[in-house]
Formats: C-alpha cells, structure tokens, sequence
C-alpha cells in the first residue's frame, strides 16, 4: 500500500461505465415517485409511525380500494360541498400509551387532534364523535378523569362531542382505553388550502417550538429512565388559525405537525406542490431539554410529534403578518418564519445547520428509535 | 460509532454502586460511574463534573481545561475569521 | 449545550475552511473516517460543504451494526423467538436484514424484542420479569464492550440468574488493519475514532504511521473536530510527518482507560476470528465471554443455529465499508436498496455510509450552493 501508482483510482468515481452521481441521483428519484406498493406480509408499528411506511400503506390499499376525488387529495381533512355550503370532515384513534402524560391525557389529545384535524383545512370546528374502546378492569375513574379532559378540551375548542360509541373488550385485548373521535366543521372562509397550493417564494412559518408531545410520550413511558420537565404541547389550535387567517389572505397551506413531526408535513408539501423546501436550523424553535432528550437518543427533533403546533405556508408578502398573527395568540407566541419554498430541488426538503452546511431532511422510516451508535 | 453526550454530575445517587445522576440540557438520567474507576477511588467522579455518556455509563470525565483549550483555538480563529471578513468589507467600501 | 455547541461556530468553520484549503493547495487527497458516527456527522452537519474539491471522504467501517454479518441477526431472532426469552437490544439492530428477516420482522410475528438504552435496563428487565430469560444483544466495539462487561458483573454480583448476554462485540485496530492491507484501496490519512480511543488510548494506531506511513488522528464527533482533525494531517502530509495525533484531547487520554480495559479484560476473551460483514473473517477481531461467566453467554446457554449467511449477490456493502465504493456508487443503491428496504447493513444504521448519504446528503450539492433560505 505505499506510494501510489497511476492506477486507476478505485475510489474516486465516475469511472468508464460506472453510473455517475448525477444519473444515481435522477434514478433514486424517480424510484422514489413510482407509485408505491406494499411489499411487507405483515403489519408492522412503521405502518403507524406516520412516516414512509405509513404513507406506502395508505396510497397503496385504501387509496386504492376508496379512491375518489375527495380522499384523492390525501390531507387531513376531507372537503365537499354540501347544499348551502361547504363542510370540512374528518377522523382520527388515539391509542397513546401512557394514557395520562405531562401536560394531558389520552381524552384531550383525541379532542384536540380533530379539532386541528379541521382547523387545518381553515374549518370551524362544529361537532365531534367519541367512540371509546375499553378493556375489561379499566377502572372507571381513571374513565372518568378522561371524559371530564375531553370536556374541558372540547369547551376550550367550542365544539360539541354530538355522538359517541362504547365498546368492551376482552382482558388483554386492549390497551385499557383506545379512542375514536370524527369531526365536521363548516369552511365559512373563501379561502382554499392544500398542499399542493405552495409555490416558490412562499415562506415556511412553524407556530412555536417543535418536538414537546413526541419527546414527553418517550420519556413518560419510562422505559428510557430519562426524567424531564418536558410537557405535551396538545391544544386547539382553531383559535390560532382564524387569527391567522383573519389577518391574512394568502396562506397557500395548513398542516399539524403530528406523527413524523414537521420533516414530514414538509416533505408532503414538497412533493404534492412539486417545489423544493429549504429550511434554516437557527430558525427553528426547540426547547433546550427537547433537544437534549434528542441528542441523547440520536433523534432528530423534525422528525418527533407535535399536537398543537401547525405549520404554515404563506406569501412572501404577508409573511411577517402571518408570524405577528400567530405570536398574538397565546399558543404561538414562538411562531417563526424557519424557511422558503423553492423551486428545485422538487420534492426535496433542504436544511441549512447551525454549523452552515446543507443536509436532506427525508421522510421519517418507522417510529424514532434511540439508538447507541 | 457510539453516540455519546457531554452531561454534568448533578447528584451521586448510590456511591456504593457508583450511581450517578446527570443532565444533559434539563433531561436527567441515572449514569453508571463504574467505567472510571473503583468505587471510592480518589478520583471517583463528583457533583459538578463533566462525563460523556454512552449508553447508561460514563464513559470519560470531560477535560475541562484541554476543552477550553480548544475552544479558545476555535475562538481565535472565528475572530480572525470576522477580522479578514471586516478588513475585506472595509477594503470594499474604499 | 455545553460542550456541543462550542464545537459548531459558523466563523470558526470557515476560518479552518480556509486553512484546509491554503494546506491542500492543488493536491488531491483521500482520507477515511474509520467510524461512522463521524460519517454521521459529516453529513448530519454538511462538513462537506467546507471542504475543497480535491479533498475526498471515505467512509469507513466503523459502524457496528454495518459490520454485523446476516447469520448473527438470524441467531438473535432465534433469541428472541425461544419461549419465555425476551431479547433486549439498542434501537439499532431493529431494522437490520438478516436471513430471515429483520428483529422488526420477528416482533410483528410475536418475538418478544424491547428496545433499551443500556444494557443495565436489559438487566433491570431482568429483574422485572423473573419468569423469563432475558438476552441482552450485545454489539458495539470497546466503547461499548465495558458497559457490556460491568453489566455481566453487576449480574453476577447480584445474583440475577435470569440473564445473558449474546456477545457481538468487535474490536477496531484488527478492522483498521484489515483495511490497509486490503490492496484496492489508497488512503493519504485516518481520522481516528473518538469514543473508542477514550477506552483504548492512542497508543494501538501507532503501527499504522510505523509500517503504513500514513497519519492517524482520534478525533472527536462535533463537526468542527472533524475539520480540525483534517486539518492536522494535512499538516503532517505537507511536513512529511506520520504520526498518532490526538484532537479529541478533552476526553480521550493517550493511555485510554485502563480500569474500562481491565473490565473487559475479566469478563471477555478475543473470539480466534469472528466474520465481518464485507471484511471477511478477520483473526483475533471480537470478543466473547470467557469461560467463568458462561452461565451469561448465551451461546453456551441457547444452541443457536449460527448459519453462515452469505450476503445478497447485488449488495456491495463490503466494497462501501472498505471505501473502495461511494454509497452511490453501488449497484442497487437507492434504487432497490433503501432506508426502508435496505439489502445490506450500510442503508440500516444511521451511522452506515449509505443510510447517511441517502438521508442526508442525496442532493447536488452544486445546485445546492445557494441554499441560503430566508
């Protein structure tokens, strides 16, 4: 191995009939946009994690099997016009686990998750459903202080649980309590949101810091000995969106950063408006601890839950008002402007470190595991 | 490999079984001290020090005066960084 | 963060940025970062986008996960399926393929696997569920190895019978040293693990100045250490110079940790060889657990199948490991090969060369330059 001879050099590339990175590059992605399949026998917990596998199952099966032009869309809500108007409708389960966390329980996160669910869309909220799945011996206090949360939750949010559902199953056939809640609300705005509707110049607004539900569930289950003063973020966020909204005429799209985290409201965005998201890592707002809690277990904040964060996508010009509209209502006082929609690269997110280099931020694979190396 | 995070020793849990306690940004984790030497050593680890952790242990007591030795050197050349980037702004203007 | 974001300045960046390229002038050099966790950096942080043209990365094969072969994730899956077994194991090795599918694969079909932080939960799991028999997945090299080690004593000192551990631990001078015999790669310099050599020292690396000639440099995992770290062999490449040098001075001494180094030592011998994924069998390159702590081995407690599994033919993993290969450069990479379907190790771990450059860096970076958002 000593001096070097005029060899070719094996690792320094293109060489003759090798593929250059440039053609690499232009085949991942368009293996990337190829209509996807599921190719797993089984379920796993990635079909739930909200990220890539999710995203395969849902476009490959029930797109599939359900497809019309309302569900085509694929946001968070379904909106149709009905006589008279136009109604936002939508559904979601909750089967956190632990049921209780700091800063809520399983009973206003399903509240508050469909409320923003609707809120997103630009909708009133109006009515919700609540379907409960309990386990044989759940005790009915524990019930109790959930159906008093979800109360206090849906007052907060000024909608009204209209219908509901009760079912008991077998010991060990459930978690304790898992939850089903759908809304409607009315879209009494002109205006329409979507993904899709991001064009280049537009700017990226986050309505506080991100990665606080993600985090507090991790360490609430106690499995990582990780002790935090971290609480969930879960909140309404339909008071925060028609400030914004009022103040406003040019937001493009409304997303709540849930399962998958902002990396993956984003990378949705990029791909349905064919444009190029570039983001700025000082612009984004993590709390200290969040982010401690993340560097210990080699996570990455953007791509962690959040349930009462939206991320906003508005025109260049009204961009500082939309950031002062959020910053007005309590739960986003740390709105920030994190980055821009671009051109190219379509279908990619950007971000610019703190250090000032530039990285992909790619859709999650499966939950965020903690991993040691 | 090995991920490993700077925390500080805010607490000797069990010294017996060299348990401590340590912060990483306000996030708290109970350590194993037993990587750096026996239980009762004098140099065994103290409220306020520095360790890298690594999977549940300490793995090393940070050196805090070869870290700010660094750091300084980092100081230094971000400084003379922003110096050339001044003299090239002014040397524009003129 | 302290200690962390000390090492991340913009200017200092820049400034080193400057001195790498006046030290390279219109050289070209290749160097490998032997671990991956500064394979993760580089690109986690874009240390790419600071460093000239003629200066190459390879990413080398210090990842654990990447380096595990086929047959042994198929023993841990066996593990895992054995009645009243609980495999504990670090989130890293979920994802990893096997022969048999992945552990994620094992634990949608009802294998009991939970994911751990540390080896002392795996014990504590242990503690919990007295009716089962926990295995803890063992893997890592010496950074991880005496945590491995303390745990099996505070096993036996406590008495916990319910507990084992299935060694995989794997060692990295013998993996260094593989490299540079091996003859289709060329390298102008090492930038040295970090976290290792807080076990290990300095001193092991030195026969690679003394018989390779080539400058070795431990460095540590901020993005700016990795600049420095360049920077100093290039220092040593314009002076002539071959040397050890230690960057990572604020926790990495020159002698290691001895007292980590007599943990392993009671608790584990070196394996005569052990296989590496891409590298082959190397001698002497693993441990296992010596013979007085057998009622914690579990290969002396399971009889596992221990299957030689010979890698997928279109895998190149072995090549990207070496860095005879960039990621992009293999065949399936990216295409069949992905993050979420990956055929070798490389596109599982976080730390694999493939994993980072499709999460991170799988952009022009050319057309990237005006990334300046806002």
């Amino acid at each position: 191995m000593s001096g070097r001879d005029e060899r070719e050099d094996p690792t320094t590339g293109p060489r003759s009939g090798r593929r250059t990175e440039e053609e690499v590059l232009a085949r991942i992605e368009k293996a990337r946009r190829r209509a996807p399949r599921v190719t797993d026998e089984r379920i796993t917990l990635a079909h739930g994690a909200g990220g890539r596998a999710t995203r395969r199952l849902v476009e490959s099966l029930f797109l599939e099997a359900f497809r019309n032009p309302v569900l085509e869309v694929l946001e968070d809500q379904a909106v149709f016009d009905v006589k008279g108007g136009t109604l936002a409708f939508t559904t979601d389960s909750y089967v956190v686990s632990p049921l209780f966390f700091p800063g809520g329980n399983i009973g206003d996160l399903a509240v508050n998750g469909t409320v923003n669910d609707l809120a997103v869309s630009g909708a009133r909220p109006l009515y919700l459903s609540a379907g409960f799945i309990l386990e044989e011996g759940f005790p009915l206090e524990k019930l109790r202080r959930i159906v008093e949360s979800m109360q206090a939750a849906a007052l907060a949010a000024r909608v009204e649980v209209a219908a509901g559902d009760t079912k008991v199953v077998e010991r060990g056939k459930g978690d304790g309590c898992y939850i089903n809640t759908a809304g409607v609300g009315v879209l009494e705005r002109r205006v329409r949101l979507g993904a899709a509707r991001a064009r280049p110049g537009d700017v990226v607004i986050v309505s506080g810091p991100i990665a606080d539900h993600g985090v507090t569930i991790l360490l609430a289950r106690g499995e990582l000995e990780l002790e935090s003063q971290v609480v969930s973020d879960t909140a309404p966020l339909s008071g925060l969106v028609a400030s914004l909204l009022d103040a406003t005429t040019s937001v493009r799209c409304l997303r709540d950063a849930t399962r998958g985290g902002v990396a993956t409201v984003l990378n949705e965005i990029a791909i349905a408006a064919e444009v190029g998201v570039r983001i700025d890592e000082e612009r984004i707002p993590v709390r200290e601890e969040v982010r401690g809690a993340c560097e210990l277990l080699g996570i990455d904040p953007l791509h962690v839950a959040c349930e009462g964060r939206v991320v906003a996508v508005v025109g260049p010009e009204e961009a500082d008002a939309a950031v002062e509209a959020m910053r007005r209502d309590p739960l986003g006082r740390e709105a920030s402007a994190i980055g821009r929609i671009c051109s190219e690269p379509s279908g990619t997110v950007l971000l610019k470190t703190k250090f000032g280099g530039t990285r992909i931020v790619d859709l999650l694979i499966g939950d965020p595991l903690p991993r040691i190396c | 490999m090995c991920l490993a995070i700077p925390g500080k020793v805010i607490e000797i849990v069990d010294a017996g079984r060299q348990i401590v306690k340590a912060e990483v940004s306000g996030v708290r984790r109970n350590v194993s001290a037993e990587l750096l030497g026996e239980a009762g050593q004098a140099d065994c680890v103290r409220v306020g020090d520095w360790i890298l952790i690594h999977a549940g242990f300490a793995l090393a007591r940070i050196n805090e005066e070869e870290a700010a030795a660094t750091t300084r050197l980092f100081q230094a050349m971000a400084d003379a960084y922003a110096d050339e980037l001044m003299a090239l702004r002014r040397s524009e203007i003129e | 963060m302290r200690f962390v974001d000390e090492y991340r300045s913009r200017d200092s960046a820049q400034r080193l940025s400057q001195e790498i390229a006046a030290l390279l002038g219109s050289r070209a050099y290749k160097m490998m970062e032997v671990c991956g966790g500064h394979t993760h950096t580089i690109y986690k942080h874009g240390v790419e986008d600071y460093l000239p043209e003629g200066l190459t990365l390879v990413h080398g094969p210090g990842c654990p996960v990447c380096v595990i072969p086929m047959g042994r994730i198929d023993d841990a899956r066996f593990l895992a399926e054995q009645r009243d077994v609980i495999l504990a194991t670090f989130g890293d090795t979920l994802r990893v393929p096997g022969g048999r599918g992945s552990l994620l694969d094992a634990k949608a079909r009802g294998a009991r696997i939970r994911v751990v932080y540390s080896p002392l939960d795996a014990l504590k799991v242990a503690r919990e569920h007295p009716e089962k028999h926990v295995v803890f997945f063992a893997l890592g090299f010496e950074t991880t190895a005496p945590s491995t080690a303390a745990t099996v004593l505070r096993a036996a000192r406590e008495g916990v019978r319910n507990f084992s551990v299935f060694c995989n631990h794997v060692l990295i001078v013998p993996a260094v040293k593989a490299l540079l015999d091996s003859p289709d790669l060329r390298l102008d310099g090492f930038i040295g693990p970090g976290h290792v050599s807080t076990v290990i020292g300095c001193k092991p690396y030195q026969f690679v100045p003394q018989q390779y000639g080539k400058p070795f440099v431990v460095a540590g995992f901020e993005p700016l250490d990795v600049l420095q770290a360049i920077s100093m062999i290039l220092r040593q490449l314009s002076q002539g110079r071959a040397e050890v040098e230690n960057q990572y001075t604020r926790v990495v001494r020159w002698d290691g940790n001895p007292h980590a180094l007599a943990l392993i030592g009671e608790v584990m011998e070196l394996r005569p060889h052990f296989e590496w994924r891409g590298l082959g069998f190397i001698s002497h390159s693993a441990l296992r657990l010596r013979d007085a702590y057998r009622e914690y081995d579990a290969e002396k407690l399971f009889e596992l199948p221990s299957l030689r599994v010979s890698d997928p033919k279109a895998c190149q993993c072995g090549e990207v490991l070496k860095g005879v290969l960039r990621p992009w450069e293999c065949k399936v990479f990216g295409t069949a090969c992905t993050p979420e379907t990956p055929i070798g190790t490389c596109m599982v771990s976080s730390e694999g060369a493939c994993a980072a450059y499709y999460h991170y860096g799988r952009f022009q970076r050319r057309r990237a330059d005006g990334a300046r958002p806002l």
